[in-house]
């Protein structure tokens, strides 16, 4: 058996955040991004863009989900194609579609699984399962089936099992698009409160209020990159005008 | 539908390792199958009902609906053998077939997935030296337990949505008409749940997990 030689990992330095050079990413013949120059150093950054926009294939770019087809895109100086195990411990992803992100069939298993893959201590993941599922309200129902849970629920433990994994940097596609009022606002909430760098790709413009920095993506380029309001405003106008 | 597996109880039935469940879930196949009498098959089914009923607290509901999913087969056992052979012959097969369903029933609502897959990951390990990943055995049982009930909600999702505009949904051409749907969703669904492995670090999977349960 051959075993392959990982690339050696760089000294990692969280200021620089991510950074986006010269990226483009095709797929079949679809150009989806291209010319992306981009550095994210912001604490609270939201995406913005009409669908097909190729604002969720740039959410993926950030923790190696997907490589970009021409230019690099390094996190913390990692680069993802070269280093996206080291990446997507540094870079968490919460899925639109709580569904396809919970693999377990109960609550506190689907938890731990993160953990489990970190080769994390049996009892180090049951105190940092119970300590995430007491912070999202799941803690009664940690032996329930995750099936059973309502959509916010369901929402809460993806996150929940993203976070337990205590990345450095979370993005969130489109999050709070098959939920309620009331489970957006709690979404909303929990976002606002992580301490992480947060990435949020939304068609919820509500949920940017207060964010640091908005991208709009149109046409796989960045068309407005700013304040949530010039962002936001430009963005309207720009929909408006389709 | 629901696959409610555990339930949580504290008690010597759960606290078990599952391993020595599942060995004596084994065992108890052997000893039906090896020693067919009436007092044995009725000793089992009666002390199968004192453990799950008695030593784990198991509601009776929990029992009841594993023995209502087979009803109708043990209805046409009990009928076939009773035929071909005696009403004895008959009533020893469905009793112990309803006493191993029950069993079985009792060992999967007495124990968690993940310890049952710990205790698979554990057998499966002199695999390794094939190239063999024991954790990734686990993961595809646990998953399929966590997606029988979503896929099947699809599935009644599907039907819904086809009874609205006046499709047909029974017999085999609302079977028909539903398939491709579903295929194509759970293709989608399977697309993006790979992705959400990878996001989770599936390909981090220690050789050798550190331990059971989380929480």
């Amino acid at each position: 058996m051959r075993l392959r030689r990982a690339a050696p990992v760089p000294d990692v330095d969280a200021s620089l955040g991510f950074e986006l050079r010269d990226v483009g990413h095709v797929y079949g013949e679809r150009v989806v991004l291209s010319g992306l120059d981009l550095r994210l150093t912001e604490r609270r950054i939201g995406i913005v863009g009409a669908n097909g926009s190729g604002k969720s294939t740039l959410a993926r770019l950030l923790n190696g989900l997907v490589v970009p087809t021409s230019g690099n895109v390094h996190v913390d100086g990692l680069d993802t194609r070269t280093h996206v195990r080291e990446v997507r411990r540094r870079v968490g992803f919460v899925f639109q579609d709580p569904d396809a992100q919970i693999v377990h069939p109960t609550v506190a298993e689907d938890a731990s699984y993160g953990l489990e893959n970190q080769g994390v201590p049996a009892a180090e993941r049951a105190e940092r399962v119970a300590e995430v599922l007491e912070r999202y309200g799941l803690a009664g129902h940690a032996d329930h089936p995750a099936h059973l849970l309502s959509g916010g629920q369901k929402q809460l433990l993806a996150i929940a099992g993203v976070l337990v994994m205590r990345p450095a940097r979370i993005v969130f596609d489109e999050p709070t698009t098959l939920l309620d009022l009331v489970n957006t606002r709690r979404v909303a909430q929990v976002i606002e409160d992580l301490e992480q760098q947060v990435v949020v790709v939304t068609h919820d413009l509500d949920l940017l209020d207060g964010f640091d920095r908005v991208l709009v993506i149109d046409g796989g380029r960045v068309v407005q990159d700013g304040p949530p309001d010039a962002a936001v405003g430009a963005y309207r106008s720009l929909m408006a005008h389709r | 539908m629901t696959l409610a597996l555990y339930v949580p109880r504290a008690g010597v039935v759960h606290r078990t390792p599952a391993g020595a469940k599942l060995l004596g879930l084994a065992a108890l196949s052997v000893l039906l199958f090896a020693v067919p009498t009436l007092p044995v098959v009725v000793g089992a089914l009666a002390a199968v009902l004192v453990l799950g009923l008695g030593a784990a607290r198991l509601p009776a509901a929990v029992l009841l609906r594993q023995a209502r999913a087979v009803f109708w087969w043990l209805v046409a056992l009990f009928v076939l053998h009773s035929l071909v052979a005696d009403v004895l012959t008959g009533a020893l097969t469905v009793l112990r077939l309803l006493t191993l369903v029950l069993a079985a029933a009792v060992v999967t609502a007495t124990t968690r997935v993940t310890e049952m897959v710990a205790f698979i990951e554990w057998v499966c390990g002199p695999l390794r030296w094939m190239g063999v990943r024991p954790a990734r055995i686990g993961l595809v049982i646990a998953m399929a337990l966590r997606f029988i009930p979503l896929i099947s909600e699809r599935a009644d999702r599907i039907r819904e949505a086809q009874a609205a505009r006046g499709g047909s949904v029974r017999g085999l051409r609302g079977l028909s008409t539903m398939v491709v749907p579903l295929l194509v969703q759970v293709l989608q669904l399977a697309a993006t749940v790979s992705e959400a492995l990878d996001a989770r670090g599936a390909d981090d999977v220690p050789m050798r997990r550190g331990g059971a349960r989380a929480a």
